[in-house]
């Protein structure tokens, strides 16, 4: 049995490599993906582009419009002076948002009343906008502090000052401390690459497996096999392992990748993420064994592969949180194997956990790739029968 | 250029289409998967934030504090801790995203005037939801700062105190800031261009693996009225895709359409007949169907999901990468339908946008055919 394993994975292996192409897709596409993925997923807003629109043109409204540059999240880049040009950009989308000073600005101010800026958010990306809304809430607030504390100040020192009693600024402040832990500058570089090891390595397993199952019987060797000695749980690991050995090879690929180029943290242990992604391609290899058995093309076999890949890695947490989801969803998505290794990957990328943290995870991973095996496997025994 | 024999082509190509029932179901399915993946499931909206509160002052005032958390929709108080240890726990283990711990002196500093702090940790690794969340504390605790200035100023026989500057934030466009309604319209996109470079990447390729490239050959034919023919087929098939996008978006997930819907067929077809001449070209450059589908991908829907701006903003990304978005075709086309949908804009302001895809579709169109004729001659 030894025997005949080691010659059909020797087989696979020479399969795969032989071609020249074939090579290059092993290597070429993952570090594409990467490269993009990690360049263009991207949902920070750190400079947006605003439209300063001062009706009031006064001291304080200057001191307002310095608040918003020395903010460092603003970039003024028009100075709309009527309503129809303001239209203009928002309608082109020049401008992420308008903000509006009116006439009396100052005045308001000055005389101690409420007085409001407005500020117009384009809300065709909502994400931008809630970000560009919180941040322009964040300058303006600031600036009406600054005004608030000089005109309490201002009335304390009046008052004392008329009683001739001591001077007490009893003024009761309280502060945010914000701490940002595991990403302390919040790219989110730093959350999306890490999840892009996880795709590449489940689509590129995923995938290989299933075409070379189906490409055998397209181009009936797969009769041939047959009458050989071998028995389908040998022709079953024989036609997986060499996949295995690929993906984790994509892996440390896809993670030095991150490391070097994208300077992602590190801060949990090699081995972990190994173990990982060992349980992990149980999964994706069942997986793919299954598809190749419920397909006779290679064509369907891709396909398939995607309708199938879609759901599954979109329903992970990936870009969207699990958080977010509807909680019907959210328990779906306990039945979804790429969940738990995102956040294995994560956990050891970013927060460094170890096996202690995720255990409930590596069990669930086991738990499903064991059942995904036994399936495709009494599948695959079947239909060599 | 024969339109009977153009048609002929077309009807084989349907006919190809309905008996692999499992391409049509992958172009009638994947939208509809995707729909309800993007309309119910999937959202960036951030609001009840899991947070873990650890009092250490115990006084009615850090108490107030807290209450002003809870009582927000942005927040929801799941847990109490009793030492950072708890605190670790729970982020480690992402049960919580958001610790607010008030220190012991906190009402000591409150009362005496001096500046009483807060702490806040938060979980970064999810930087875009940790970056709306820091939005959210900051701005309740400046509203609670100032809330309690102007009790106390109310107490010292002063006045209330008034907010000096009140930001009054209106939302053009989308007024609920409901995430649904731009990647809805964006998600037209992508799936048209699945349905592209899945279907139409393997039409030609799989004529020359399977050998009827030749028969094909032997017949009258010409090129163009070949690729005419093999994208009327799989024009039908996207423009129902479309469709069914449009009536389920608008109906089911209430996304707005403020703009004409004559325009949005319009450009959609325009976008439809250059990403189906791309499939074909690709199609064409390759007799394999594994190369073909794995090019296809690669050009066409990474690019189409990753460079368009359908979810990542283009504004955000490097330079480099800003620089090559401009020859992605479903950049223009997600700024076209989002336009259209949300902002309800029309030709005066897409003119340069539906020019591009006007010029993309006929270059591309042309390539299609003539790499045809050489690979055919």
């Amino acid at each position: 049995m030894r025997e005949r394993l080691k010659v059909i994975i020797r087989k696979e292996l020479i399969q795969a490599l032989r071609e020249p192409r074939m090579r290059v897709m092993l290597i070429l596409p993952p570090i594409i993906q990467l490269i993009v993925f990690g360049y263009a997923a991207n949902l920070d807003v750190d400079m947006s582009l605003i439209a300063w629109m001062d009706r009031d043109a006064t001291q304080e409204s200057r001191e307002l419009l310095s608040n918003f540059e020395g903010s460092g999240r603003f970039q003024i880049v028009a100075t709309p002076q009527r309503d129809a040009e303001m239209q203009h950009l928002l309608d082109h989308g020049d401008v992420d948002a308008v903000v509006r000073v009116l006439p009396g600005f100052a005045r308001d101010v000055e005389r101690g009343r409420t007085t409001s800026v407005q500020v117009l958010v384009d809300g065709t990306n909502s994400n931008t906008a809630s970000i560009v809304s919180s941040n322009a809430g964040q300058a303006i607030a600031r600036y009406s502090n600054e005004v608030n504390l000089r005109r309490q100040r201002d009335k304390l020192v009046g008052r004392t000052m008329s009683t001739g009693g001591p001077l007490r600024p009893n003024i009761p402040r309280v502060d945010a401390r914000t701490r940002v832990w595991f990403n302390a500058d919040l790219r989110s570089r730093n959350y999306f690459v890490p999840g892009v090891v996880v795709n590449i390595i489940t689509l590129i397993t995923l995938m290989l497996t299933a075409m070379a199952i189906v490409r055998e019987k397209e181009i009936g060797t797969m009769e041939q096999l047959m009458v050989t000695p071998i028995q389908s749980i040998e022709l079953m690991l024989g036609k997986t392992l060499p996949f295995a050995l690929v993906g984790l090879f994509d892996t440390a690929l896809a993670v030095t990748v991150a490391l070097v180029l994208f300077h992602i943290p590190f801060r949990g242990h090699v081995w972990v993420l190994l173990l990982g992604a060992c349980v992990f391609l149980m999964t994706s290899l069942g997986a793919g064994l299954f598809i190749s058995t419920v397909s006779r093309t290679q064509q369907q076999a891709m396909m398939s592969t995607f309708l199938f890949f879609q759901p599954f890695f979109l329903l992970s947490g990936f870009t969207f949180p699990i958080r977010n989801m509807p909680p019907a969803v959210q328990y779906l998505t306990y039945l979804n194997p790429v969940r738990y290794f995102l956040e294995i990957v994560r956990g050891v990328f970013l927060k460094g956990s170890g096996v202690s943290v995720l255990w409930p995870q590596l069990v669930a991973l086991a738990i499903i790739g064991a059942s995904v095996l036994t399936l495709s496997a009494l599948r695959f025994h079947k239909k060599l029968d | 250029m024969n339109f009977r024999r153009t048609r002929a082509v077309a009807r084989k190509e349907f006919l190809h289409i309905i008996r692999d029932a499992r391409s049509l179901i992958l172009a009638l399915l994947l939208p509809l998967v995707m729909l309800l993946l993007f309309g119910y499931a999937l959202s960036l909206d951030v609001d009840q934030i899991p947070t873990i509160v650890y009092d250490r002052d115990h006084t009615p005032q850090s108490r107030d504090l807290i209450r002003e958390f809870s009582g927000s929709r942005y927040f929801q108080v799941t847990a109490v801790a009793n030492s950072y240890d708890d605190i670790d726990r729970d982020i480690d283990r992402s049960r919580t995203l958001l610790a607010i711990v008030v220190p012991e002196n906190y009402s000591k500093d409150l009362l005496a005037g001096r500046e009483a702090q807060v702490q806040l940790i938060i979980d970064g690794s999810d930087s875009n939801t940790a970056s709306i969340a820091v939005g959210y504390t900051e701005a309740l605790v400046q509203s609670y700062a100032l809330q309690l200035r102007s009790e106390a100023q109310v107490q010292k026989g002063g006045g209330k105190l008034n907010n000096a500057v009140e930001p009054r934030i209106r939302v053009w466009y989308n007024n609920d800031l409901v995430s649904r309604n731009y990647i809805v319209p964006g998600l037209i996109a992508v799936i048209l261009m699945i349905i592209a470079s899945l279907l139409t990447s393997l039409t030609i390729a799989r004529e020359w693996e399977t050998g009827t490239m030749e028969q094909l050959l032997s017949t009258p034919v010409r090129p163009t009225e070949l690729v005419l023919g093999k994208l009327s087929a799989y024009f039908t098939l996207g423009i129902t895709d479309m469709v069914i996008c449009l009536v389920i978006g608008v109906f089911v997930f209430d996304v707005p359409m403020k703009g004409s819907v004559l325009l949005l067929l319009f450009s959609s077809c325009l976008f439809l007949f250059g990403a189906l001449s791309w499939g074909i070209l690709m199609s064409a450059s390759t007799r394999s169907q594994l190369v073909a589908y794995q090019l296809g991908t690669l050009t066409s829907f990474l690019p189409a999901f990753l460079l368009s701006g359908f979810i990542y903003s283009i504004h955000s990304m490097p330079v480099i990468i800003q620089a090559v978005t401009y020859i992605v075709p479903a950049r223009y086309f997600v700024t076209v339908l989002k336009f259209i949908f949300l902002k309800g804009v029309g030709v005066e302001v897409l003119w340069a946008e539906l020019t591009f895809l006007f010029l993309y579709a006929a270059i591309v169109f042309l390539f299609a055919s003539r790499k045809l004729r050489q690979k055919i001659a």
